[in-house]
């Protein structure tokens, strides 16, 4: 795939709006379909094209396993922590009432937390599906 | 952080444990955090014992929404007695696995088998401790998903089967059970437990209440497998590591049968349950197939760990027999068998996991003149096979006491003759155990008895059997209000 | 017994197929593979049972808003979220197991698989 110029250059184009589209499907979960999860698959699949064009070693390069599979933790703990941060702060867990002065501000901040959260882990668990199953093949020499 | 915090704390500990054991990469630190994050879970669940004790229920809603417009965590002597159940066994499993895993499990993935453990208990936990019925839904799924990944990681290539069969058929129950909330759903238009059950009494005739009431059972006797959707329980608990077939044995089938209780008598309530729909009868029927033919497949199975799974399908048995019997007898027997027979069976798999460990198999040729050279863990088993045939003395006994007090209340006759013969099937088995550990020469010689990380765990537990046996304030006190506050709801 | 019109409640009938369907495959067929697919397309008769009762006649978005009076119920659309990600899990789980069970019984059809098994469980009687 990598000796087709002109998916090359198609794919090097196409990857950032990919991303784009998922910050914005992310950001407009409150008004629209979208959230976290739906956010999160869409930027595995932005990672998973890249592997597709220029081969898994240079995915692995550019997200490498370590990272990933902190994502997958990462995003577990950041909900969690906006959970416990309600506690903290007095309310119960999950509590978005007092993250702010405004409770319904406290309300849009919990809930952009914990989506951001869910991006993260579900970016991080499509990507490690895919680097597990792909790289088990055993490829044809040559 | 109060003591108000505790239903939630209960499972938010165990689940963000598990990717900080992620993010540590390390077998050493996940073992470790995991018997920490277990001994917080057991500690909350003592405190939350000691509150609803007598009879105070304990509501905390989930992101301050009131429920029934938000999730509630609601716990009295029911849910607290079973996560005391779920949480102790976990602490204690949770010590012996680190030997169990060193020897079953690839090193590199230590850490991971410790995560999906702790993401396990924390299903468990949830499940238990929720009013929401889609909430159950979901910690049941995050529970049954690690349980096949922890199956799955058994050393022979059965294990991969096994758990796949697992994952299939525990899926479909799953499914089946969110139909029945679906169902429920649309007719009470809540998720919420108490207020569904003060709704449902306007709709207890419409047709999609049954099919829910149906939905459910058939649902959760998938994942509690009771007799005949039983058949991945064997496999999955003779196939995957000691450790986990012992954390498994001794909660994830409970956990199945304390909330299809709860919806039985707390949603559901008496007209259906008791007066409509012959469930009770279908089900004491298939309780006693259980308890009869599973003990019979058991007395004929020669590799002692898939024995001992039969002899769980047959315990099950008893356990639905106390429900469907419906008294006040009937139910202490069945929740105090919860915790009977939780921790007998996580006993006994963790004896046997060690004797197999050291012994290279389970067939019971393998494990000859086990009492010769490895004298406490098989006299540990015997014990514990005693509390399962109801020795008094042992816990088993309360439960097959009450059990036949209840049937002798409700008039059933043959349903003692039927106890009495399971019970003699059970000895059975567990002879067959005693004559091939004391009665056959060994085949190992200079084998040593298991050391002492796996070993102390298992005398606790098996010790505990003992202990429930004859000081029974904990276990009979809790079942008994248990019983009461169900018996009452349906009223 | 009163049998319902098809067009009025054509979700529940094709909710139906569907539920049936996904479990006939499960149960007929013999590749692991396919018992996934199977049960993949029970859990959507899942997702459809839940969602098209949500929608009220005459019911818009569940957006706030001051010129509209009926709003579909959202919660179904939560509640399917939650489960379509379980799904995917069960799904990529099933997959990974079925790639383990590939290279270690060198085959995807159950049968076969379950020979394996027996032969493998009756083999441990010579072991010592």
């Amino acid at each position: 795939m990598r000796d087709f110029f002109v998916l090359r250059v198609v794919a090097k184009m196409l990857i950032p709006f990919m991303l784009i589209f998922a910050l914005y499907v992310q950001f407009h979960g409150d008004f629209g379909p979208g959230g976290g999860f739906q956010a999160g698959v869409i930027v595995a699949a932005a990672v998973i094209f890249y592997a597709l064009i220029f081969g898994l070693p240079a995915a692995r390069l550019l997200v490498p396993d370590a990272l990933v599979e902190s994502m997958m933790a990462l995003g577990v703990l950041i909900y969690g922590g906006t959970g416990i941060a309600g506690m903290l702060l007095g309310g119960n867990f999950l509590d978005y009432f007092v993250l702010s002065a405004n409770p319904v501000t406290g309300q849009h901040v919990g809930i952009f937390l914990v989506e951001a959260g869910v991006l993260v882990t579900v970016s991080g668990v499509m990507l490690k599906i895919f680097y597990v199953f792909a790289g088990r093949a055993k490829l044809p020499p040559g | 952080m109060s003591a108000e915090h505790l239903p939630v704390l209960l499972v938010v500990v165990p689940l963000l444990a598990a990717p900080l054991i992620v993010l540590f990469r390390s077998g050493r630190a996940g073992w470790l955090l995991a018997v920490l994050a277990s001994m917080v879970s057991l500690a909350c669940a003592i405190g939350l014992f000691v509150q609803v004790r007598g009879g105070t229920v304990i509501s905390y809603a989930i992101g301050n929404w009131a429920p029934p417009w938000g999730i509630e965590y609601r716990v009295d002597v029911l849910n607290a007695f079973v996560l005391i159940l779920v949480s102790g066994v976990a602490t204690i499993v949770s010590v012996y696995a680190r030997t169990s895993v060193i020897s079953e499990v690839p090193s590199d993935r230590h850490y991971l088998f410790y995560a999906m453990f702790l993401l396990c208990l924390s299903g468990l936990l949830g499940m238990t401790v929720t009013d929401d019925v889609f909430n159950i839904f979901v910690f049941l799924e995050i529970s049954s998903l690690s349980g096949y990944v922890l199956i799955a990681l058994g050393r022979e290539r059965r294990a991969l089967h096994a758990a796949f069969q697992y994952l299939i058929l525990g899926t479909i129950g799953a499914t089946f059970y969110i139909i029945g909330v679906g169902f429920l759903y649309l007719v009470t238009g809540t998720l919420n437990i108490v207020d569904m059950a003060g709704r449902i009494q306007a709709v207890a005739d419409h047709r999609p209440v049954l099919a829910a009431l149906a939905f459910m059972t058939v649902g959760l006797s998938l994942k509690a497998a009771l007799f005949p959707l039983h058949a991945w329980l064997p496999s999955a608990y003779s196939t995957a590591p000691g450790a986990v077939a012992a954390f498994m044995a001794g909660t994830a089938t409970k956990v199945s049968l304390y909330v299809f209780i709860r919806l039985l008598f707390g949603v559901f309530g008496a007209r259906l349950v008791l007066q409509d729909l012959p469930l009770l009868e279908a089900l004491s029927l298939l309780s006693i197939a259980a308890m009869l033919v599973a003990s019979l497949v058991a007395v004929m199975e020669k590799d002692l760990k898939r024995l001992l799974a039969y002899s769980s399908v047959a315990q099950i048995g008893y356990i639905t027999l106390g429900v469907s019997l419906a008294n006040q007898d009937g139910l202490t027997a069945a929740v105090v068998h919860l915790f009977n027979h939780g921790i007998a069976k996580a006993a006994l798999f963790m004896l046997v996991g060690g004797a197999a460990l050291r012994l290279g198999g389970c067939r019971l040729e393998v494990l000859a003149g086990m009492g010769q050279r490895m004298p406490l863990s098989a006299f540990c088993i015997v014990i514990a096979g005693l509390s399962l045939i109801g020795v008094p003395g042992t816990a088993g006994f309360i439960t097959k006491w009450h059990l036949v007090l209840a049937a002798a209340e409700a008039g059933q006759w043959l349903t003692i003759v039927a106890i009495g013969a399971s019970s003699l099937l059970a000895a059975a088995y567990v002879w067959r155990f005693v004559e091939a550990a004391y009665f056959t020469a060994p085949r190992h010689h200079g084998v040593q008895e298991v050391s002492v990380g796996m070993l102390a765990p298992a005398v606790i537990m098996t010790v505990a059997c003992v202990y429930f046996g004859l000081d029974t304030s904990f276990t009979l006190g809790a079942a008994r209000e248990a019983a009461e506050l169900l018996l009452g709801a349906v009223k | 017994m009163v049998i319902m019109p098809l067009s009025d409640h054509y979700t529940y009938w094709i909710t139906i197929l569907l539920m049936v369907a996904g479990l006939y495959v499960v149960i007929a067929r013999s590749n692991l593979i396919k018992k996934l697919v199977g049960l993949a397309i029970f859990q959507t008769s899942v997702y459809l049972l839940y969602i098209a009762p949500g929608k009220l006649i005459g019911g818009t978005a569940p957006i706030a808003s001051a010129q509209f009076s009926v709003y579909s119920n959202p919660l179904p659309h939560v509640l399917i979220l939650t489960a379509i990600v379980v799904g995917i899990a069960t799904l990529a789980l099933g997959l990974a197991l079925v790639v383990r069970i590939k290279e270690s019984f060198n085959s995807i059809e159950e049968d076969e698989v379950l020979v394996a098994v027996h032969g493998d469980a009756m083999s441990e009687d010579g072991d010592a």
